[in-house]
């Protein structure tokens, strides 16, 4: 009933929607009837055991797959209409820069693309170089790839991200293969550039403690076949700082994800 | 005494600086030292067991070439030199568009690249002949077969260059929405770069070969044709000094093709 009700709206007011989707590999279902609504401007953090399809969910959402059955929509559109327009862009886990252009030329890819096609680019208000800024790289315009630590190439990556001023963000594990004090920081840097640009975000991570920290709703997936497991609102204050997570409230969210993550 | 410890393990930014530079030098000092002792050597024993002029020269004998015949040897350098550049030139010109085509369509490469992979079975000192009939005894034949030398080793690490792009990076540009030809030049051709110059190294030196090859079997000029002449008539200092030029124009466009690698590929 619910769904019917948003088709009718045109959901334009919300920011990615689900309609039972699923996604299959050949005979293998990967997601089985996800039906989902995400707000403007929530930070939503996806869990769930290892393959269960979180990355699978963010390449339906962001075009890379077809959905099976079911509809995928992103601001009222079609994704790809959305990416059309761009109005998402996405965050790998490995940073995947061009290790042949410097910090800044990296960023500036997305404006480049399409451009002599005569697609109209949306640029955002900040420039590449104010958002290399925004990111903590302010003098490492010119660094090449492997010149930068890892933690910097993500950040390279997030710049880039919003370089075009997307209304999603899409983030697969971005932070994984860090280490835990730049994971903190950029965790914070994260949760104040979202404040700063009012995006929606879709992050998945496998870190219990990371999807409490960052996400107002943790969207727990089970496996074989991926579905909605459950999604817990996470009631904390913003803006959130480290010391949040030695508070009983936050290792009770930690606590109760556990619990549902074992009986995945 | 641990003081004396302490000033043992301690190495000062200066001394490893020098420490630094003297490992260089002796990186240069090593295998020179070596080259000339090996001359040195050479010399003695032609000199000691007197060794006839034209089964070894020694070395004073092939400088002294160097000094009285250094016209003749420029008049045969050049010939060579351009075959082997152009030879370079077209060969892996002809191998990147040909792996740039096989990329872009799996049908033209399984079209071709059995032929390709044929032509590169046969010996090129039994395809030289047939070329040197078809294009006569001027310089194309040797642009040919140096070419046709270059060609292969190029065209397969292309293939790989142009293939090597992560799966990550081709969906980035799916998620930008970027065209076929954006990802060529955005970021299959760069991706590809590396590769390309590792071909290119081997082709500096084996094009060289190529052309020299050419010649032996129907030139008049060329540093091949004076590798023949000097050796049928017993002109062994000449020879050796022919031979000394030919690997020198293979470390020239080696080096050049190194020099390029460096200043294109920083990262
Ligand atoms: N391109 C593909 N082809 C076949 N199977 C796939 C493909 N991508 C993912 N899968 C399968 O779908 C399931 C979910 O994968 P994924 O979304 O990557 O899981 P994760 O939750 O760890 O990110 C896995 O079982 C994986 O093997
Ligand atoms: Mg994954």
């Amino acid at each position: 009933m619910d769904g019917s009700h948003t088709q009718k709206l045109g959901s334009r007011s919300i920011a990615a929607s689900l309609n039972g989707a699923c996604v299959k590999f050949g005979d293998f279902t990967a997601l089985a009837d996800i039906s989902l609504d995400i707000e403007p401007g929530d930070f939503w953090t996806i869990l769930g055991p290892s393959g269960c399809g979180k990355s699978t969910m963010l390449r339906l959402v962001s075009d890379l797959v077809p959905p099976a059955s079911g509809t995928v929509e992103i601001f009222g559109k079609t994704t790809e209409a959305a990416r059309l327009a761009r109005e998402f862009a996405f965050v790998f886990q490995d940073a995947t820069l061009l290790p042949w252009r410097s910090a800044l030329k990296n960023v500036e890819l997305p404006l480049e693309i399409g451009r002599k096609r005569g697609i109209t680019i949306p640029v955002g208000d900040r420039t590449p170089r104010e958002l290399l800024e925004l990111v903590g790289l302010k003098g490492r315009e010119d660094a090449l790839p492997h010149e930068l630590s890892g933690g910097m190439r993500q950040r390279v990556a997030i710049a880039r991200a919003l370089v075009c001023q997307p209304k999603l963000l899409l983030m697969d594990e971005p932070f994984g293969a860090l280490d835990e004090m730049t994971r903190d920081h950029l965790n914070l840097q994260l949760l104040d550039i979202w404040k700063e640009t009012g995006t929606t975000i879709l992050f998945v991570t496998h870190s219990i403690s990371e999807s409490v920290f960052l996400g107002q709703k943790v969207l727990m997936l089970e496996s074989n076949p991926g579905r909605v497991k459950e999604v817990v609102d996470i009631d904390l204050p913003l803006p959130r700082k480290i010391a949040l997570r030695d508070t009983p409230q936050f290792n009770t969210y930690c606590a109760r994800l556990r619990e549902l993550l074992e009986e995945c | 005494m641990s003081v004396s410890e302490a000033a043992v393990g301690e190495t000062s930014p200066q001394n490893r600086l020098s420490e630094q530079s003297r490992s260089r030098l002796m990186n240069i000092a090593i295998p020179l030292g070596t080259a000339v002792a090996l001359l040195l050597t050479w010399q003695l024993g032609v000199r000691l067991f007197n060794v006839p002029k034209y089964i070894a020269p020694a070395p004073t004998d092939i400088l002294a070439v160097f000094r009285d015949e250094f016209p003749l040897l420029m008049r045969n350098f050049w010939p060579t030199f351009i075959e082997s550049l152009a030879g370079f030139f077209i060969g892996n010109m002809a191998a990147i568009l040909i792996a740039i085509a096989f990329v872009h369509s799996r049908l033209v490469e399984r079209a071709f690249f059995p032929i390709a992979v044929f032509i590169n079975t046969i010996p090129i000192l039994a395809i030289a002949p047939i070329l040197v009939l078809i294009f006569g005894p001027g310089m194309t034949a040797k642009v040919v077969i140096a070419a046709l030398i270059c060609f292969f080793p190029t065209l397969v690490n292309m293939v790989r260059g142009l293939q090597s792009v992560s799966p990550q990076a081709l969906e980035l540009a799916r998620i930008l929405s970027a065209s076929k030809s954006e990802v060529f030049w955005k970021i299959r051709l760069p991706s590809s770069l590396p590769f390309l110059f590792s071909a290119l190294k081997i082709a500096a030196t084996t094009c060289v070969i190529g052309a020299i090859v050419g010649e032996w079997i129907g030139a008049n000029v060329g540093l091949g044709a004076l590798i023949i002449e000097s050796t049928f008539n017993f002109r062994s200092p000449l020879l050796y000094a022919t031979v000394f030029v030919s690997s020198g124009l293979s470390v020239f466009l080696f080096v050049s093709v190194t020099i390029a690698e460096k200043l294109i590929i920083r990262w």
